[in-house]
């Protein structure tokens, strides 16, 4: 008896007996943008707060992270095991993820991270689980997510992202895009910050 | 939580109705209608502003329709390509030749955990597999956690758009829907209390889930990567939090690489949500120690699309990345929501990909004909795909199967007819007669049954003139 | 300079809107340019085409190109006509068009698209609101080449019609296979007829003008339908 994988490429190949299968495409689209550096951080700062965001520009990002802490009341916050040890606010109660199951992270009011890059022109940030990152869930289960971009990692435009995000795909490891914070468009195509993931997103731009 | 029992939908199937049939019932539902022309009309808006800011949009439609074709015209091989990758990421490839195979992988894995729960991310697959009713035939518990999903299977209806299910409810009606079925008599109808609603509602479930069923949007062959676009955060749940992930995809949503996604998540967010990019965008590439599921299977579905790949004429339908951005735009679906397509596949992209998937059998047979060709489908479509050349493609193939009804015969007579001046002329003539007992005043208000009394069940015509433009241009011919 | 065009009046209108063909004849040929108007000819095909006749709209295509394969340039009142010439011809008779798909134009585009002109010497008195079609409008892709037209029309007092680019709801055989859900369509684009102010409703394609002048007569509303030819006639 033929397989169901053998009978559906016999399928496809039935199916496509007759078609040349050289397909050309042509990126004739943008592949990189033509901002500067200073209008790059300026574009992703607007956009991002277009999303509802926070967004704050800082020379001195440990202290800007403990004021946005302070200010959103957060007192136990996950960090990953390897987060810059300048990015560890004094006077809070921070909570290394060395594997908390998934009520532990729903028991703490926020999480600090880093990021691996940014897109400037959708105004998004992206954790491939790099050094800063933690795992996935840390930066999902709490209601309030802090997380650092280093100004130079950010990229003006989509396909210099996804390039940026590549290598990390190849290596297997799990990548999330975080455009502003949960939203549900759902009631009559509303836009409603605040589902299930993260409801405040506080994105610091360290320069 | 289930709607197997007093599904009105699965009744109203097991009686397939045609389009125009079911149309004239939703036409009367003014509340829905009302609903639908307030989203799609502020959808549409949206997105009409986020696509004019991209300078290379059309350049980007190009190379999105360009990558689906070369994926279509190299299947075999792009589906090999992903099932290697996924495999050496340590996840595992299932095959399903329809729905009946995909439920079956499906219940089998979330019964080899001993799970009696799973929770679910939106997905079209699987609302066209109907893989809920398969799970609760099994025992297993699917709870759906996009908050429309969530509103449609609480209130035991089906969904009634690609990316909104709920798009046929206003507020006020999901309040009450909450307020009962969710035991909570204080909400109000604004939509931020309905969120949170839902969000203490599923947060439960999210942190007990052992087993989560997602569709896929896209799959990069070569990295064996997944990605799923969402905006609440279920997806990053579903997708995280849980032992076992299983992720049920058409074979149409494989893409060869990577670097694809590049050209498609800047397509599909501004044209679905109208948004420059979705909220969360999740990407895993089989199983990843200490980050995830310790699990993942992926379900490559057939069920009718190697169908579709079949017809060339009719094979761009499977570029579709499921945007719904057709379907805001068309003024059938703004008329009757998508219940009237029988089909979780609705508006314009569902009129050619229904009819395709399924054989053009059963109810979806009439849905190329619930279109008036406006051509404002084409004009949104981010890969380019030319609906109404497929629709009137697949009229065609309806055409050729059924022998034709009155309207049928009188084209084909009309055909012949108008093969000669003469047969043209002698037409002229003989309308003129045979209307003599219709028109009064210059006008036909009272018609017979048939197409002719369709028309005028709220149109008059204008009677035909005592002389046709080529008798008057005769008459001016000769001399004076 | 084209001074000798051939006119494809459509069958429609040859038989039900004679008006607009005989409008077309005026405007042309005050603008000096002699018309020719080849016996022989009858339909396009558009009808067959869209409704799933593919075989009896290949014959009609194949006719159409006998009829008018001599002209230089064909010009029709008709923007639905013109774009199953312009667009669909080609696939239908497999490349054997002789070209005449690209010397096909429906009469706003061949005034100033092909003439230059959007002053062709008309007066009118009165409120229009243009309805664009939607094949003029996404397959031929005249843009507000008939808007342009009629703003440079004496006496027209152009209004506004809301969401004016929404579908009247006629289609063909789409307004009695799908004719609930037609009649649906058309009562929205009446009461933006109707919200406009307008006294006309003017509109390319005498098809579309059947159908919403048949549903303004039978709703009472005291608004004329008519061919931009007949405006630009006037």
């Amino acid at each position: 008896m033929t397989s169901p994988r053998e009978a559906i490429l016999a399928r496809v190949r039935a199916s496509l007996a007759d078609t040349p299968s050289a397909v050309a495409v042509s990126r004739t689209y943008r592949l990189r943008g033509e901002r500067d550096r200073a209008g790059v951080i300026e574009l992703f700062v607007e956009r991002v707060r277009a999303y509802e965001a926070t967004v704050v520009v800082a020379d001195d990002p440990g202290a800007a992270v403990a004021s946005a802490l302070e200010a959103a009341g957060a007192r136990r916050v996950g960090i990953a095991p390897d987060l810059d040890r300048r990015l560890r606010p004094p006077g809070v109660e921070l909570i290394e993820d060395q594997g908390l199951d998934s009520r532990d992270l729903d028991g703490l009011d926020g999480a600090v991270t880093t990021c691996a890059s940014a897109c400037a022109e959708t105004g998004t940030i992206a954790i491939d689980g790099g050094p800063g990152q933690g795992r996935r869930a840390l930066s999902l289960v709490p209601d309030l997510h802090v997380c650092v971009v280093r100004a130079e990692a950010i990229v003006e435009t989509v396909p210099e992202l996804i390039a940026a995000l590549e290598p990390s795909a190849r290596e297997g490891r799990p990548i999330v895009l975080v455009s502003g914070p949960s939203a549900t468009s759902d009631i009559e195509l509303t836009r409603v910050e605040g589902v299930h993931g993260p409801r405040r997103l506080v994105v610091i731009v360290a320069t | 939580m289930t709607h197997s029992s007093l599904d009105p939908a699965a009744a109203r199937d097991a009686r397939p109705e045609s389009f125009p049939h079911a149309a004239t019932g939703a036409l009367a539902n003014h509340q829905v209608r009302a609903n639908i022309r307030h989203a799609t009309t502020s959808i549409r808006r949206k997105r009409a502003g986020v696509v004019a800011e991209v300078p290379d949009w059309e350049l980007l439609r190009a190379a999105g329709a360009a990558i689906k074709d070369e994926t279509l015209a190299s299947l075999d091989a792009v589906l090999i390509e992903l099932e290697a990758s996924i495999q050496a990421a340590g996840g595992t490839v299932h095959w399903a030749r329809d729905a009946a195979e995909a439920n079956e992988i499906v219940v089998g894995l979330v019964r080899a955990e001993g799970a009696e729960e799973v929770v679910k991310v939106k997905s079209l697959a699987t609302d066209e597999i109907r893989l809920n009713e398969a799970l609760e035939g099994a025992g297993i518990r699917p709870i759906e956690t996009d908050l429309a999903e969530l509103i449609v299977q609480l209130a035991g209806e089906r969904p009634s758009h690609l990316l909104v299910p709920a798009i046929h409810k206003n507020r006020v009606e999901i309040r009450d829907l909450f307020r009962e079925r969710l035991g909570r008599p204080d909400l109000s109808d604004d939509p931020t209390e309905l969120a949170e609603a839902a969000r203490l509602h599923l947060r439960e479930a999210f942190l007990r889930a052992r087993v989560a069923i997602s569709g896929a949007n896209f799959a990069a062959a070569d990295t064996g990567t997944i990605c799923v676009v969402e905006s609440e955060g279920n997806g990053r749940m579903c997708t995280t939090l849980p032992d076992v992930l299983i992720t049920v995809m058409g074979i149409e949503k494989a893409i060869p690489r990577f670097r694809d996604l590049e050209v498609f998540l800047q397509l599909l967010p501004r044209s679905s949500t109208g948004e420059r990019m979705n909220p969360y965008t999740s990407l895993w590439t089989g199983v990843c120690e200490g980050d995830g599921p310790h699990a993942f299977h992926l379900v490559l579905l057939d069920a009718g699309r190697t169908r579709v790949l079949a017809d060339p004429a009719g094979r761009p339908a499977l570029r579709c990345i499921r945007c719904s951005a057709c379907i805001n735009v068309c003024p059938v679906y703004r008329q009757t929501g998508g219940h009237a397509y029988h089909s979780p596949y609705a508006g314009p992209i569902g009129a050619i990909l229904a009819p395709q998937l399924l054989g053009e059998e059963g109810a979806v047979a009439s849905l190329p004909f619930a279109s008036s060709l406006c051509g404002a489908c084409y004009d949104v479509c981010p890969v380019l795909i030319d609906i109404p050349s497929i629709l009137v493609h697949e009229r065609g193939k309806a055409v050729a199967r059924e022998r034709s009804g009155i309207e049928g015969r009188s084209l084909k007579v009309l055909g012949k007819a108008f093969a000669t001046r003469a047969g043209y002329e002698r037409a002229q003539r003989l309308g003129r007669k045979l209307q003599r007992p219709l028109a009064r005043d210059g006008w036909i208000a009272h018609f017979p049954p048939g197409p002719l009394g369709a028309w005028g069940r709220s149109r008059d015509l204008p009677a035909l003139p005592a002389q046709t433009f080529r008798e008057w241009w005769e008459s001016r011919d000769e001399p004076a | 300079m084209i001074d000798r065009v051939a006119l494809f009046v459509t069958c429609l209108a040859d038989t039900l809107f004679p008006n607009a063909g005989k409008a077309t004849v005026t405007v042309l040929e005050r603008l000096g340019i002699e018309v020719v108007f080849p016996p022989d000819q009858t339909c396009c095909g558009q009808m067959h085409g869209n409704s799933g006749y593919p075989a009896e709209a290949t014959a009609l295509a194949r006719r159409f190109v006998d009829v008018f394969g001599g002209f230089d340039a064909i010009v029709t009142p008709s923007g639905s006509c013109a774009a199953q010439v312009r667009e669909h011809f080609g696939d239908l008779l497999g490349g054997n068009d002789r070209g005449v798909p690209g010397r096909t134009w429906e009469l706003s585009q061949f005034l100033t698209g092909v003439l230059g002109l959007e002053d062709v010497g008309s007066t009118f008195e009165g409120t229009v609101a243009y309805h664009p079609t939607c094949h003029s409008l996404r397959l031929l892709r005249v843009g507000d080449a008939p808007l342009r037209l009629l703003r440079a029309v004496p006496g027209v007092d152009l209004r506004e019609l809301p969401d004016a680019e929404e579908c009247c709801g006629f289609g063909g055989t789409f307004a009695v296979k799908n004719a609930d859900v037609s009649t649906a369509m058309l009562d929205e684009k009446i009461a933006a007829i109707t919200a406009s102010g307008a006294e006309n409703v003017c509109a390319c394609d005498s098809s579309c003008l059947m159908h919403i002048g048949g549903g303004l007569r039978r709703r009472g509303v005291p608004v004329r339908p008519i061919h931009l030819a007949e405006i630009l006639a006037s």
